[in-house]
């Protein structure tokens, strides 16, 4: 008999693969080859664009999607392996929340949080001090008795939280719940999260196309692309040094910086005749990110450079940050290639006459 | 109207509720559950199972082609079987039932497939059942629109129900032809089709008030 691995990973991908009849088109792999460990109590995120196949992956681990080949391992149990009877029963432990946070409009915030615990057979005498503890730790005790409809985004999402958590699962899924809220929600959204990683000691794990999310909370990043886990590490590690050309995207719009309107209404895409200037995003990542490349570009080429906005931040102890800066339009080139060969980044956003 | 027209009317009107209440509560018992397979049992879906979900279709399908009042008369025999007679008010039913079923299957079919498959998703997520998820998912989220279904097949039934005349049922239908048409007494028909016109008004304002009462999609600001 194998060895049952012993690394406290609470979700294991092993040479996962999955493919979908396609009319027409015969076999489409959605997952190649993904291996990956969630560590048990962390939280991990799977970043990837739509069509990625992350939820695919993320759909895996409570057999929403059975595996074509390779097995994915929840807390010892071998999830596209298990019985139906087997599989309601691990479907217990994992709690899940979604991105349209699918509530039963037919219930009441009580009635939805008390769902999982009446299809499990929690008797109902257990079932009321449980829910009303569940609500009070979202913080909706006052609007326990509303339906769905009534509620907002953050509300519903809170909702969704709690029915989660009512089996005292020991995995969370999150299918991009923060995706259809504003920023604003969406921090007190993540903020709930952390801290039920953090009391519970609740494994999460969570798909989003969005880096912030997995900046704000995510200890652990998996970026997939194409059906390939392309990066994984810790969010420091991949965010200090991403190696991966979708990574850099992914971190390049990270920081939310836009061109001040005067400049933004003036962008053509294709270069006028004439005197222009080639706007440019030079993204700050790794470590050289504290150098100062802009005035080596200035002193070393004699290219002039004029900085239109620009924000830095910190993830970790690293600098990490977006400049919007403008450049002759005749030695635009020059200048990306500079800075590209320091491993910053850079992206053409136009040209202005 | 002398004294004894206007308690025929009364007679036809309590024999019409009769026979239509009781083939809508049994074309609903029946009607339901069947359309509740129609809908999970589809490829793809939570009791996916296509060939018999093909052959039921057609089923029903076969007893929708049939015109009503054929029906009646095609199926004496089953009446007989069931009722003991082939004629009267309470054979009547049969046919009537007959009628229901198909149609409130396809109906609550319908009133199923609305239903967001998401919500089946996360109740799949919390390991339930498929019994489960019928019963404590589709059925309750369906429920406005099942309310609005049966609303239709019950005004329906009415319609039908003045057909019954023809194997001897009795009731508003049968009376507005005896009489109002047969014995040219064109006050019979008219108070005939008043009556129908309130009937189905009442049945159709109370199936939408009560759509409405269980229906909780849409935030209501009326009444704190």
């Amino acid at each position: 008999m194998a060895e049952k691995q012993t690394t406290g990973a609470a979700i294991s991908f092993a040479a996962l693969g999955k493919s979908f009849e396609k009319k027409g088109s015969g076999q489409v792999m959605a997952l190649e080859d993904v291996s990956l460990d969630v560590p048990a109590g962390t939280i991990t995120g799977i970043i990837g664009r739509s069509g990625a196949g992350k939820s695919t992956l993320l759909r895996m681990v409570n057999g929403l999607e059975q595996p074509t080949t390779g097995s994915v391992t929840v807390a010892g149990h071998d999830v596209g392996r298990a019985s139906a009877a087997k599989l309601r029963h691990i479907r217990r432990d994992v709690g899940m929340i979604f991105q349209h946070f699918n509530l039963l409009s037919s219930r009441t915030v009580y009635g939805n949080v008390a769902l999982p615990l009446e299809i499990a057979g929690v008797p109902s005498a257990e079932i009321k001090p449980r829910v009303d503890d569940l609500i009070a730790r979202v913080g909706l005790e006052e609007l326990s008795r509303r339906y769905p409809a009534e509620l907002s985004g953050g509300q519903k999402q809170r909702v969704g939280i709690a029915r989660a958590l009512a089996t005292r699962p020991k995995v969370l899924l999150s299918d991009e719940a923060t995706s259809a809220l504003d920023p604003e929600t969406t921090q007190t959204v993540l903020k709930l999260l952390a801290d039920i990683n953090r009391d519970l000691g609740l494994t999460i794990l969570l798909i989003t196309h969005e880096m912030a999310v997995v900046r704000d909370i995510a200890s652990h990043v998996a970026v997939i692309d194409g059906g390939r886990i392309v990066e994984q590490g810790t969010t420091y590690d991949v965010f200090a040094d991403p190696k991966h050309s979708t990574t850099r995207s992914f971190l390049s719009g990270i920081t939310g910086v836009t061109l001040p309107s005067f400049i933004a209404d003036r962008l053509q895409p294709e270069r006028p005749q004439g005197a222009a200037q080639e706007v440019i995003r030079i993204t700050f990542a790794g470590r050289h990110a504290t150098d100062p490349m802009l005035a080596m570009l200035t002193s070393e080429l004699g290219i002039a450079v004029n900085i239109l906005a620009g924000a830095i931040e910190e993830i970790g102890p690293h600098p990490f940050g977006n400049l919007l800066v403008s450049v002759e339009a005749g030695r635009g080139a020059e200048a990306r290639a500079y800075l590209e060969r320091h491993e910053l980044l850079t992206e053409v956003l136009g040209y202005v006459g | 109207m002398s004294a004894n027209l206007i308690n025929m009317l009364l007679e036809a009107t309590l024999q019409t509720l009769y026979m239509v209440a009781i083939s809508g509560a049994l074309g609903t018992i029946f009607g339901l559950p069947i359309g509740v397979y129609l809908a999970v049992s589809q490829r793809g879906e939570l009791l996916s199972s296509p060939a018999v979900n093909k052959v039921l279709g057609l089923v029903v399908n076969a007893t929708r082609s049939v015109p009503f009042i054929i029906l009646v008369v095609a199926i004496i025999p089953f009446t007989r079987l069931i009722a003991g007679t082939s004629i009267g008010t309470t054979a009547a039913i049969v046919p009537l039932t007959i009628a229901a079923v198909p149609f409130i299957a396809r109906l609550v079919e319908n009133a199923i497939r609305e239903v967001d498959s998401g919500l089946i998703e996360a109740a799949r997520a919390m390991g339930a059942t498929p019994l489960q998820i019928i019963r404590k998912v589709l059925i309750p989220e369906a429920l406005p629109g099942i309310t609005l279904g049966l609303t239709l097949a019950v005004v329906s039934l009415i319609g039908y129900s003045a057909m019954v005349g023809a194997v001897g049922g009795e009731g508003l239908g049968d009376l507005g032809i005896r009489y109002g048409y047969q014995r040219f007494m064109p006050e019979v028909m008219l108070a005939v089709v008043v009556i129908l016109i309130v009937l189905v008004q009442q049945v159709q304002s109370l199936g939408e008030g009560l759509a409405r009462l269980v229906d909780k999609r849409a935030p209501r600001n009326r009444g704190r």
